[in-house]
């Protein structure tokens, strides 16, 4: 850091620490001592380990973020979330079906969910909760789906909800079972796949994988280019 | 936002723009002619960073002493253990399995899955959570030569030139063969790859293939395959048990010189344990937190090849070490972004890369190396754009796409991208994005055979730890499908050898000792340790305070 690099003040958990402006919460956390464990994972916002709470100076609102995405304000207070409790059942996707009744059975928290939108508010991906959570008990799994797509996990949700539904891991059994049971299965790889099986293109793989180097390099070079 | 004078480079990318779309709109993706072999060579050789004098060292000890390898992973190497291994006590094991597996993305994850389907009881071990790895970050795409105008042929040839013909070919051949069983693996899972109503599924080119075969599930591709995986992982608790938070330092080596366990350390609680395995899966991915020359990386917080390090010490070989990945598109603006992928798909779905002046300079989806490497020499060309704190990049002109696509395509396409960049204040549907090349991918590793077999009996490998299925330089989606075809394979072989065995005979530890003799004999200060396990951001002025006496490595 250059001499003239200003400084903001963050409270890392009450204590004050001097942190570079710009700063992300994780950077800040790094800059100040720690050597994270928890609280940190892929840094880029795929991965939901930094999930964060903080209150920003002359703010009455209690916000989330993930730690790697969130810039310091000066005066800010931060707590980090790594863990979050969560009840997870155990299924066999075999066995269960693309509808309201396997929430009843596996996540009957869901159906406790009073529409108060505090999850939607919490969610740093700005994903939809709440409108996810009511998509399920309607039984539009697919809805369900498709707007908890982006979820990565942080757990804000849970954490925040007065219902105490755990939102994320809900979201993943509806996504695989859209994924498995409602979405159309793909032809073409089917028929692909089965090739594959009766073994269609062992032969002729074989007979690339023993070419001579520079007639594979002219095969490659002569090869057509067919890309739209 | 962009500062101000940046605004002048970036008018000049809007007016050349209605040409480069009329240019897009007549040929498609072949807006500039790709290089013949001899024209990748050249820029090759002039500015992609391996091919730097002091980018390469010989390692001076282990398996594969008088090797050349990245100068960092050499360093990496001549380093002593993290365990005092004359009083450790190895009598007892705390942990007994069939199949032991190092490392939970989606490379590790498969493999304790087959494994368990197998039969074996499966220890899972990671150092963060389950799923933390460079697998869930993936965004661009998974490669399976499933459509009818494409072939595993077809597949094969791409991966071969792409990689330099310096690939395994009987892992290519693995790779290319068994993607389409992969992908359908993963749809009967319930991964949701972007399909149209039909159910065919909706695929991209990528930098150096010949065929549209670039899956995706939005751009959290990666993200929706590991999500899945590790879903199912928690499903099958009664078979695989799994545990967080405890790196693996070294393995265990019975009298015939089989692998016959490992040594784990919790990160939290400090301390160490024993578990005795009749097969070990290494999946620890790869070095992007080594920081290879200094570059700012895409990668994971625990990429920091631990899998290369103890395997080395048990005489794995490796192969290609001396081969890095610079992603083409690393972000260099905002600052707090620095090195954050921007996916391949990016270009393609018809972002354009530019030069200051709005000006085309290379075909968008050149093999990876070659693409970086021409956004080098532009740069070094003074055709780049400087940030505020002097780093050069050059423009991806990111709102061709909605203009050749249609609105939305962008919210609908990299939803991941758009918001990341929305955090702070650049929408890239209005503005082009920043960018360098960034430290992406390892494509060197241990060597194994098509089974993950290395020359350790007992040892198998998966994934990025892996050296030969890329050659030496992966294409774009090939990494999401390794990691699902050789993490199936290592389950499945892993799984047959431990049926065969009673039991995985004694722990020892003597190719650590004899190994850091080998250290001690360089002249290596006490003080270097590996694996690295995380990397170390704390600033050298803080640092100066902290445990003043010895500094290990990092603080774990």
């Amino acid at each position: 850091m250059s001499d003239t690099q200003k400084m903001v003040k963050v409270y890392v958990m009450g204590e004050a620490y001097m942190v570079p402006e710009g700063s992300t919460i994780v950077g800040a956390f790094e800059y100040a001592g720690f050597q994270l464990k928890r609280g940190v994972g892929c840094r880029e916002g795929f991965c939901g380990a930094c999930a964060t709470v903080y209150r920003e100076k002359g703010d009455y609102k209690l916000k989330g973020g993930l730690g790697c995405q969130t810039v310091v304000t000066d005066e800010m207070y931060i707590a980090q979330i790594p863990f979050v409790p969560a009840d997870k059942p155990i299924y066999d996707m075999d066995e269960i079906t693309p509808d309201a009744g396997t929430f009843m059975n596996l996540y009957p928290s869901v159906f406790r969910c009073v529409s108060c939108n505090t999850c939607t508010k919490a969610c740093p991906q700005d994903i939809q909760v709440m409108d996810y959570i009511q998509a399920i008990i309607k039984g539009d799994i697919a809805e369900a789906a498709n707007l908890s797509f982006d979820c990565i996990r942080c757990g804000l949700c849970a954490l925040r909800c007065p219902a105490e539904i755990v939102q994320f891991n809900a979201a993943i059994l509806a996504q695989r079972l859209y994924g498995k049971y409602i979405a159309p299965k793909s032809p073409e790889l089917e028929v692909r796949a089965n090739e594959i099986i009766e073994g269609k293109y062992v032969k002729e793989l074989e007979e690339l994988a023993t070419m001579e180097k520079q007639k594979l390099v002219d095969k490659y070079y002569n090869r057509e280019i067919k890309i739209s | 936002m962009y500062p101000e004078y940046m605004q002048e480079s970036i008018k000049k990318v809007e007016a050349t723009r209605p040409d480069r779309l009329e240019l897009a709109r007549k040929l498609g993706k072949m807006i500039y002619p790709g290089m013949n072999k001899q024209e990748r060579e050249e820029v090759l050789n002039e500015n992609h960073p391996d091919y730097k004098a002091e980018a390469r060292t010989k390692v001076r000890i282990g398996p594969d002493k008088g090797m050349v390898m990245t100068t960092e992973i050499a360093e990496m190497l001549e380093r002593y253990s993290r365990i005092d291994i004359k009083n450790f006590d190895l009598s007892k094991a705390d942990i007994k399995t069939d199949v032991l597996v190092i490392g939970a993305g989606s490379a590790g994850m498969s493999a304790a899955i087959v494994a368990s389907e197998q039969g074996s009881e499966v220890l899972l071990a990671t150092k963060l959570r389950l799923g933390d790895s460079n697998s869930m970050m993936a965004q661009g795409g998974i490669q399976a030569a499933d459509q009818a105008d494409d072939s595993p042929i077809i597949h094969y040839l791409d991966v071969m030139g792409g990689g330099h013909f310096d690939n395994k070919p009987d892992l290519v051949k693995a790779l290319v063969n068994d993607a389409p069983l992969s992908i359908k693996w993963l749809e009967d899972m319930g991964v949701m790859f972007d399909k149209k109503e039909s159910g065919q599924m909706v695929v991209q080119p990528g930098g150096g293939t010949s065929r549209n075969r670039m899956h995706s599930a939005r751009d959290y591709t990666g993200a929706a395959i590991c999500k899945v995986i590790r879903d199912e992982v928690y499903n099958r608790a009664d078979k695989i048990k799994y545990i967080e938070y405890t790196a693996i330092v070294e393995l265990l080596l019975n009298d015939k010189k089989e692998v016959s366990g490992a040594v784990m350390y919790h990160l939290e609680n400090k301390q160490f344990s024993i578990v005795k395995a009749k097969s070990v899966i290494i999946s620890t991915g790869g070095f992007g937190r080594l920081h290879i020359r200094g570059f700012e990386t895409s990668n994971h917080y625990g990429a920091t090849a631990d899998g290369i390090a103890f395997a080395y010490r048990a005489g794995a070989h490796l192969l290609y070490m001396d081969s890095v990945q610079y992603h083409p598109t690393g972000a260099v603006y905002p600052e707090q972004i620095v090195g954050f992928l921007c996916t391949e798909k990016i270009r393609a779905i018809g972002a354009q890369p530019v030069n200051k002046d709005g000006e085309l300079f290379v075909y968008p989806l050149e093999p990876r190396d070659v693409e970086a490497s021409a956004f080098i020499r532009e740069c070094n060309n003074g055709k780049g754009i400087s940030t505020p704190s002097g780093i050069k990049g050059i423009w991806l002109d990111t709102p061709l796409i909605d203009q050749i696509n249609g609105e939305g395509t962008i919210e609908k396409e990299l939803p991941a991208m758009l918001r990341q960049y929305q955090r702070f204040g650049i929408d890239i549907r209005e503005v082009p994005m920043l960018v360098y090349p960034t430290l992406h991918y390892q494509n060197g590793g241990i060597d194994i055979n098509d089974r993950c077999e290395t020359n350790v009996p007992g040892l198998y490998v998966a994934g990025e730890a892996t050296g030969g299925v890329h050659g030496r330089n992966r294409l774009m989606g090939n990494s999401q499908l390794d990691i699902i075809v050789f993490g199936k394979r290592a389950g499945q072989y892993a799984s047959e050898r431990a049926k065969t065995i009673e039991d995985a005979g004694n722990l020892s530890l003597d190719h650590v000792l004899a190994y850091n003799k080998e250290v001690e004999a360089l002249g290596i200060e006490r003080s270097k340790v590996s694996p690295i396990i995380l990397p170390d951001y704390i600033p050298d002025h803080v640092k100066a305070k902290q445990l003043i006496q010895e500094y290990n490595g990092t603080l774990i």
